[in-house]
């Protein structure tokens, strides 16, 4: 049988397909921002964000990705958004400033193309 | 002998909690969409179901990436919500129905559909928002009846596909018609439509999309399962798989549905949101 390739490998511009290759590359940033579930995990992090990186083995792309607060660097470094979202949380950012940040455009300017979507 | 009298599908935004906390269903941003519920309370006051099934994708609280379950059934005396990392407000825990959890799994793994069973499951937004959506005031409210969840995964790929995920519905529903206790099920389809939280494509939302799938998933189900997953996500956006639950939702109301009421509103948060109520005819 032949792998249906279009399946595994869409082109999608500005979209990462989540899938086993980037689950594994990303595993211990996603095992980080899963741990922020829990509030103790978050104020245990905000003491020493570097040690928090090296109790989970993060590498040195993912660290970076995660000084900078880049959400496009912490998905090229395997993050998902899912627990991605928990990390923004961490620093208030809301989903409109995650989106802002990753189309480079201001909050403001994103909410409106949202709402501008609406009047199409 | 039980019976599925309908299903309700809505999106399930975590602003939507936030919104209903403030009590903001007049604020002209969240109008248009609070006003898609009043039906389908009227509905749940004069239908009043024994139980709900709710099938909604997990977020990233009651599973991670070290096992992930691609359907997952909640057997649970309780399930309880929790911190998603952003601290929101602790709601009671929701009353389970686990007998009829146990004869769901019993009925579709004899079935062929293999399925992870969870005693323990935190249930997140994708869960709570509709029950707070459904039945204001939750364990105050009297006519909330037990829960069963039902998560599929969407986190990672490969996901389900479509034609899996009505399948799925389809092997419920021959499960649940088979619990010979006299009982009132309702089956809700969480999450969706349209969105996309990653990448330079965020904020993408799919207008004529979304009214494609609200139309044929009432009429002609099997259709959209024409729809490959990577077209699903090049559609409906990377987070618009999604809509995957409402198939399930659609697989376990039978062949022919009467639509009630529907809404579609854009936007909520970063989302297309729909609504949709659905009576079962056989
Ligand atoms: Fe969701």
């Amino acid at each position: 049988m032949e792998l249906a390739e279009f399946d595994h490998h869409a082109d999608i511009p500005g979209t990462t397909i989540f899938d086993g290759r980037m689950a594994m590359k990303g595993y211990a940033l996603n095992k980080m921002c899963y741990s922020f579930n829990a509030a103790e995990a978050r104020a245990e992090y905000l003491r020493d964000p570097e040690a928090y990186f090296d109790k989970f083995g993060l590498n040195d792309e993912q660290k970076a990705a995660c000084r900078a607060k880049n959400v496009l660097a912490m998905i090229a470094a395997g993050g998902n958004i899912y627990y991605l979202a928990k990390f923004a949380g961490i620093y208030k950012l809301s989903v409109q400033d995650v989106g802002a940040q990753q189309t480079g455009v201001t909050t403001e300017e994103f909410k409106q193309k949202l709402l501008d979507a609406g009047k199409k | 002998m039980a019976r599925i009298i309908g299903g309700i599908t809505t999106s399930h935004i975590p602003a939507v909690g936030n919104a209903i906390a403030q009590g903001l269903f007049e604020d002209p941003y969240w109008k248009p969409f609070f006003d898609g519920y009043p039906p389908v309370h009227e509905w749940l006051a004069k239908n009043k179901p024994d139980v709900v099934i709710n099938i909604y994708n997990d977020h990233g609280l009651g599973f991670f990436l070290d096992k992930m379950p691609t359907f997952a059934i909640g057997a649970a005396h309780e399930y309880r919500n929790e911190d998603e990392g952003w601290g929101i407000p602790q709601l009671p825990p929701f009353p389970g129905a686990p007998e009829l959890s146990w004869h769901i799994i019993e009925g579709m793994v004899a079935d062929e559909f293999d399925i992870t069973s969870c005693q323990e499951l935190a249930v997140d937004h994708g869960f709570t928002v509709p029950m707070q959506l459904f039945w204001p005031g939750l364990t105050d409210n009297p006519d909330m009846p037990p829960a069963i969840p039902i998560s599929a995964n969407t986190v990672q790929h490969p996901i389900p596909t479509l034609n899996r995920a009505l399948a799925f519905g389809r092997s419920l529903r021959r499960a649940v018609l088979s619990y010979p206790k006299d009982l009132k099920v309702v089956v809700l389809g969480t999450g969706g439509l349209s969105h996309q939280l990653d990448g330079e494509r965020a904020g993408f939302i799919n207008r004529e999309f979304d009214e494609y799938c609200m139309d044929k998933i009432v009429t002609d189900p099997d259709a959209l399962t024409k729809i490959s997953r990577m077209e699903l996500v090049e559609k409906a956006g990377a987070q618009g798989t999604e809509f995957l639950m409402w198939m399930m939702m659609r697989g376990a109301l039978g062949d022919k549905v009467n639509l009630l009421h529907s809404n579609y509103h854009i936007p909520i948060s970063n989302t297309g949101a729909g609504t949709m109520l659905l009576e079962c005819v056989d």
